[in-house]
C-alpha cells in the first residue's frame, strides 16, 4: 500500500493534535514568539489548527533590545496579520542596568532572555507555554518531552518529567506549576525548510543572502546592525554577501558567507553544509559539554 | 560515500528542486531499537546518523576528541558518544532515557526511539514502543538469545509493534559466521513463536563495522538480503493499515469562533470520512452526516487516518470534547468495566480500590482498579500472584470507570485502545495501560428499578437528603461535634444517621488494619453505606479520620451533585496531640502504633471543604450551629 499522507503531512497533523490537547488542560496558554524560522512555523501551526478559529492565545516576544532590525520589523507585521494579541516584555532590570551582549557576556542571555521569560510568565499568570525546540536541535533535547513541566519557580527537573506514551499527553498540574510544549518536537531543520516553502510561510530577509556589513570576531561573522556595536580602533566594517542560519540577538549570531537568495538554494547549501545549526550561536558554547541543559535546569527555554 | 542509499549529494547540488520535490514524497517510520550498551545499540543509532549524513563536520569533530578522551572504541570513532544525550548519563555510561533520534534515507524519514535495556528501564522502553511501527532487537552474536531479548521481545510484542526485525549484531567479533547466525534465529524463533510472534526478519550486522547497514556486505556472501535499511525503507507503516478501518474522529475540541458555526476538531484514528457520510456520535448514539472538512487551505473532500481536520455536522447534535464521531454502520462500543494489560511507571506501588484519572484518547475519566488478577515476570514470562504492582510490574487487571468510555481492544485499535493512568494528587502518569475487552458483568447485574424514588423518601421526611463528610486529624474534634450536630437535628425533628470511625470499625470493617490499601477500602465502603442511606432520605453524618483526597472526593462523585458537604474540622497537629483524648499520639510516639495520621502517615488535608472548622478560634456548640446553618440555609 502506498502511503497517503507524507512525512511532512504526519508531522503536520502531530503538531497541531498537541496544539488542540493543551486547550484541554490550559488555563491561560501563550506562544512565545521569537521571530525567526521555527516561530513562524509554530504561528501557521497554530493558524490551521483552529481555524476559522482565530489560535485562542496570545504571542509572547521575550525582547532582549539586541534582536536585528528586519526582526521587529517582521514581528509587528506577523502579529498584525495573524490577528493575535502581540505582548512584548523586557526585563526592566536589564533594561536599567543596560546589560547588553558586548560587555556582559553571559549575563545578557541569563538577564534578558532567561530571567525576562521568568518575569514575563509570572506577571501575566501564564500556566502554558508553547516554545518551537526540536529535538534534533542539540542533544539534550534529543530526550525533551513534548510536554515539559517546570515548577512554581520554572526549574526542570530531569528525573520528574512524565512518560508520554502514544499520542497521550498529561497536561494536569498543581497551582503555580507550568508547562512548557514543543509541538515540533519532531521536526528537523530540512521539514521547517520544507515545510516554509510548501506552505509559503513569509520569514525574516535575513534567512536569505545579500549584501550586509559585516565584521569578523572570534571567527564568527557578525553584522553590524545598528550603530551601538562598538567597533574597535580601524575596525570598518566590510560588505559581504551573508545570510543566517539562525537569528537571535545580532551580536551573539554569527553570519555565513552566501549566495544563496531563495528557498530552495538556502536549503541546498544547508544539505550541503558541513556544519551544524546551532553552531552559529554562541550560548551552546559557554559551560563546556552539557550548557543547554543546565540552562535548561535555569529556566531558560 | 558510495553506498547506494545515499545518493543523493549530487542531486542536491545539481537540481536541488528535483531532490526537494521526491524527498517531499517520503513516508514516515517511527521505529524503536531494544537492547543494552553491551548490545552495541547506542553505535548501531550512531552508525545511522552517520551514514545518512546526519552528523555535521563540527559535531563529528567533536565526537573525535570525546572518543579519544572517554571512548570505549581506542582511536576509533565512538558512534555511541553521539548518541548519549544527558550529562547524568554521560558520567555514568549508560542511557536512561527514551531520546529521539532523526535521519532520512532516498526513499523514507524515519524516526528513531532510542531506549536503555535494562530491566529498571521498562517502562521508558514501553514509552518508546508505544508509538513505533517496528522494533530492532539487537543481540549480541557472541552471547545469543539472553533473558533480555526475551523481555524486549515481549514488550514489543506486548506494545502491539507488528514489525520485528533481530539484528544479530558483532557479527565481525564471530569472523562473519554464518552457523553463528542461523543457531541464534533458530533459537529465537522457538522463543517468539512460544509468545505470540508469528513473523520476524533476522540480519547479521555489524553497527561498528558497517555490514549489512546500507548494503549488503561482502564479508556476508551467504546473506541473501534485505540490508536492515532496505528493510526499514520496506515495512508497512501502521497508520496506512488504519486507513482501511472503519472511521473514527475523538473530539479534541468544539471549534466556535462565532453562532453561525460549530466545527469538532480531532485527528482521525482510523478510517477515512467524506461530506455526506452518516456517522454516529459515541456514546449517546445520535446519529447524523458530516456536512463540511474544514481546513486553512479550504474545505478537504475527503480526509484519511492520521490526518487532523474540523469536522461540521449537519444536525445540530450534541457533541464535545471527550466523544467520538464514528462510522454510523460500525461504531466502537461504549463500556464501564474492562480487563486490560497495566505497566506500572511510578516509584509508588498501584493500590487497588485508589480512584485514578484515566485517560484514552481524549476522554478522561475517574477509573477504580482492583487488585492484579496476576503480574507477569518480563524475564520469565510465567504469570504470579499479586496484591500490588510496583515500578516496572506489569499485570492484568479489572478496572471500572465512572462513566461509560468509548474504546475498542488494544489489539485492534491503539488509538481507542492505549490509556494512561494519572495520580490525583501529584498529577504524575503513573501507569500506561492496553484495554483487552469490556466486562459484561456491569450490563448483566441490572440496577432493579424500584417504584418508590430516593425523591419520594426524601419529600416523606420532609427533608433534603445530604451526607456530613468530617474530616481531620485524630482528636480533632470529629466525632464532638458530629454528636452535637446529630442531635440538634434529632431536637428538630431530622431524620439522621451518624457513622462513626470507630464503631464501624467493630462490625463492618472489623477485617480491616491501617495500611495504606485498608484505609481506602475502609472509606471505599462507609461511601457506599452512606450513598444507600441518602438514597433513604437521610442526613448522614460520618467522622472518621479519611486522611487522603483522593478517597474523599471518590465519596464526593458518588452521590448526586451538592449532597456531598466536606467538613474539614482544621485543629493543627500540636494541637490535637496535647489534646490526647485516647492516649494514641502517645503510643505512636513512642513507635507503639504503626501508621498514624499526621506522625508516620500523611494527612492530606482539603483544598476546597464545603466548610472549615477552626477549632481553636470556636466551642464544639457554636461549630455545630455553624454546619446546621450552612446544611439548612
Amino acid at each position: 500500500m502506498t502511503d497517503t499522507l507524507t512525512h511532512l503531512d504526519r508531522l503536520e497533523a502531530e503538531s497541531i493534535h498537541i496544539m488542540r490537547e493543551v486547550m484541554a488542560d490550559a488555563a491561560k496558554p501563550v506562544m512565545l514568539y521569537s521571530v525567526g524560522k521555527d516561530s513562524a512555523v509554530m504561528l501557521h501551526l497554530a493558524r490551521k489548527a483552529f481555524y476559522p478559529s482565530p489560535p485562542p492565545f496570545p504571542l509572547l516576544h521575550v525582547d532582549t533590545t539586541w534582536k536585528f532590525k528586519a526582526m521587529y520589523d517582521m514581528r509587528d507585521r506577523m502579529a498584525a496579520e495573524s490577528g493575535m494579541e502581540l505582548i512584548v516584555h523586557q526585563n526592566p532590570e536589564a533594561k536599567a542596568r543596560g546589560i547588553n551582549p558586548f560587555d556582559h557576556g553571559p549575563l545578557h542571555t541569563d538577564m534578558w532572555k532567561t530571567e525576562g521569560l521568568k518575569q514575563a510568565l509570572d506577571l501575566h499568570g501564564f500556566d502554558v507555554a508553547f516554545g518551537g525546540a526540536r529535538r534534533d536541535e542539540e542533544k539534550s533535547r534529543a530526550k525533551e518531552r513534548i510536554f515539559s513541566f517546570r515548577t512554581a519557580t520554572h526549574g526542570w527537573d530531569p528525573k520528574k518529567q512524565r512518560p508520554e506514551l502514544w499520542n497521550l499527553y498529561n497536561a494536569r498540574k498543581a497551582k503555580g506549576e507550568s508547562i512548557r510544549v514543543f509541538p515540533i518536537s519532531n521536526w528537523t531543520e530540512l521539514d521547517i525548510w520544507q515545510y516554509i516553502a510548501r506552505e509559503n510561510i513569509p520569514i525574516v530577509p535575513l534567512y536569505f543572502a545579500a549584501p550586509r556589513p559585516t565584521v569578523e570576531r572570534d571567527g564568527l561573522l557578525l553584522m553590524v546592525d545598528d550603530d551601538r556595536f562598538p567597533l574597535e580602533d580601524g575596525e570598518v566594517p566590510v560588505e559581504r554577501s551573508v545570510r543566517f542560519r539562525t537569528l537571535g540577538c545580532y551580536p551573539l549570531t554569527g553570519a555565513v558567507e552566501s549566495e544563496a537568495t531563495t528557498l530552495s538554494e538556502v536549503i541546498q547549501e544547508m544539505l550541503l553544509t558541513t556544519t551544524s545549526e546551532r553552531q552559529g550561536r554562541i550560548i551552546d558554547k559557554d559551560g563546556g559539554d552539557a550548557s543547554m541543559e543546565k540552562k535548561k535546569q535555569e529556566g531558560y527555554f | 560515500m558510495t553506498d547506494p542509499v545515499y545518493v543523493t549529494d549530487a542531486l542536491i547540488a545539481e537540481d536541488i528542486d528535483a531532490y526537494l520535490a521526491a524527498h517531499e514524497r517520503k513516508s514516515l517510520l517511527r521505529f524503536i531499537t531494544c537492547g543494552s550498551v553491551d548490545d552495541g545499540k547506542s553505535t548501531l543509532i550512531g552508525r545511522l546518523l552517520y551514514d545518512s549524513k546526519m552528523i555535521f563536520e563540527d559535531q563529528l569533530a567533536a565526537l573525535e576528541a570525546d572518543s579519544k578522551r572517554v571512548g570505549t572504541q581506542g582511536q576509533e570513532i565512538d558512534f555511541a558518544l553521539l548518541v548519549d544525550g544527558l550529562a547524568a548519563e554521560r558520567e555514568q555510561g549508560i542511557t536512561i532515557d527514551v531520546a529521539y533520534r532523526f535521519f532520512t534515507t532516498e526513499k523514507r524519514k524515519f524516526i528513531v526511539a532510542d531506549t536503555p535495556g535494562h530491566e529498571q528501564y521498562t517502562r521508558n522502553m514501553v514509552t518508546g514502543a508505544s508509538t513505533a511501527d517496528l522494533a530492532v532487537i539487537l543481540i549480541d552474536a557472541r552471547k545469543g538469545v539472553l533473558t533480555q531479548t526475551r523481555r524486549h521481545s515481549f514488550l514489543a510484542h506486548l506494545l502491539g509493534i507488528r514489525h520485528i526485525v533481530l539484528a544479530v549484531n558483532k557479527m565481525d567479533l564471530v569472523g562473519y559466521d554464518k552457523a553463528v547466525f542461523d543457531r541464534i534465529t533458530l533459537a529465537y524463533r522457538a522463543f517468539a513463536s512460544e509468545i505470540g510472534i508469528t513473523h520476524f526478519t533476522p540480519i547479521p550486522i555489524s553497527g561498528f563495522k558497517g555490514d549489512n547497514i546500507t548494503a549488503l556486505s561482502a564479508n556476508t556472501p551467504w546473506f541473501r538480503g534485505p540490508a536492515l535499511i532496505e528493510h526499514l525503507e520496506a515495512v508497512e507503516i501502521g497508520a496506512a493499515a488504519d486507513e482501511t478501518k472503519p472511521f473514527r474522529m475523538p473530539v479534541q475540541w468544539v471549534n466556535r469562533p462565532n453562532l453561525d458555526f460549530r466545527g469538532f476538531s480531532g485527528q482521525l484514528a482510523s478510517g477515512t470520512v467524506q461530506p455526506g457520510d452518516p456517522v454516529r456520535i459515541l456514546p449517546s448514539g445520535k446519529t447524523t452526516t458530516v456536512d463540511r472538512i474544514v481546513t486553512l487551505d479550504g474545505d478537504l473532500d475527503k480526509a484519511v487516518a492520521g490526518q487532523s481536520v474540523t469536522l461540521t455536522l449537519a444536525d445540530e447534535v450534541d457533541c464535545s470534547r471527550g466523544d467520538v464521531i464514528a462510522a454510523a454502520d460500525a461504531p466502537p462500543e461504549a463500556a464501564d468495566q474492562f480487563e486490560a494489560t497495566l505497566v506500572w511507571m511510578a516509584d509508588e506501588a498501584m493500590i487497588a480500590g485508589r480512584a485514578y484519572w484515566l485517560k484514552l484518547a481524549t476522554q478522561t475519566v475517574s477509573a477504580t482498579i482492583q487488585q492484579p488478577k496476576y503480574e507477569i515476570n518480563v524475564n520469565t514470562l510465567d504469570h504470579l500472584a499479586a496484591k500490588t504492582l510496583d515500578l516496572n510490574g506489569i499485570g492484568v487487571v479489572e478496572l471500572s470507570t465512572d462513566k461509560p468510555i468509548v474504546f475498542e481492544a488494544y489489539a485492534d485499535k491503539h488509538a481507542l485502545g492505549g490509556f494512561i493512568l494519572i495520580d490525583k494528587l501529584t498529577n504524575a502518569t503513573v501507569a500506561a495501560g492496553m484495554l483487552h475487552f469490556s466486562l459484561r458483568r456491569a450490563q448483566n447485574v441490572h440496577w432493579q428499578a424500584t417504584d418508590i424514588s430516593r425523591e419520594m423518601r426524601a419529600d416523606l421526611k420532609n427533608q433534603k437528603p445530604a451526607l456530613l463528610w468530617f474530616t481531620g486529624l485524630s482528636g480533632s474534634g470529629k466525632s464532638t461535634i458530629a454528636n452535637l450536630v446529630e442531635k440538634k437535628l434529632h431536637r428538630m425533628n431530622r431524620h439522621s444517621f451518624l457513622l462513626d470511625g470507630d464503631n464501624v470499625r467493630h462490625g463492618l470493617n472489623r477485617d480491616l488494619g491501617f495500611t495504606e490499601a485498608d484505609r481506602i477500602e475502609n472509606i471505599r465502603r462507609v461511601g457506599e453505606v452512606a450513598k444507600l442511606m441518602t438514597d433513604a432520605g437521610l442526613i448522614v453524618i460520618t467522622a472518621f479520620i479519611s486522611p487522603f483526597k483522593a478517597e474523599r472526593d471518590m465519596v464526593r462523585s458518588m452521590l448526586p451533585e451538592g449532597e456531598f458537604l466536606e467538613i474539614f474540622i482544621d485543629t493543627p497537629l500540636a494541637e490535637a496531640e496535647k489534646r490526647d483524648v485516647k492516649g494514641l499520639y502517645k503510643k505512636a510516639r513512642a513507635g507503639q502504633l504503626k501508621n498514624f495520621t499526621g506522625i508516620d502517615s500523611p494527612y492530606e488535608a482539603p483544598e476546597q471543604p464545603e466548610i472549615r472548622i477552626d477549632t481553636t478560634a470556636m466551642t464544639p456548640d457554636e461549630a455545630a450551629d455553624l454546619i446546621i446553618d450552612r446544611l439548612l440555609g
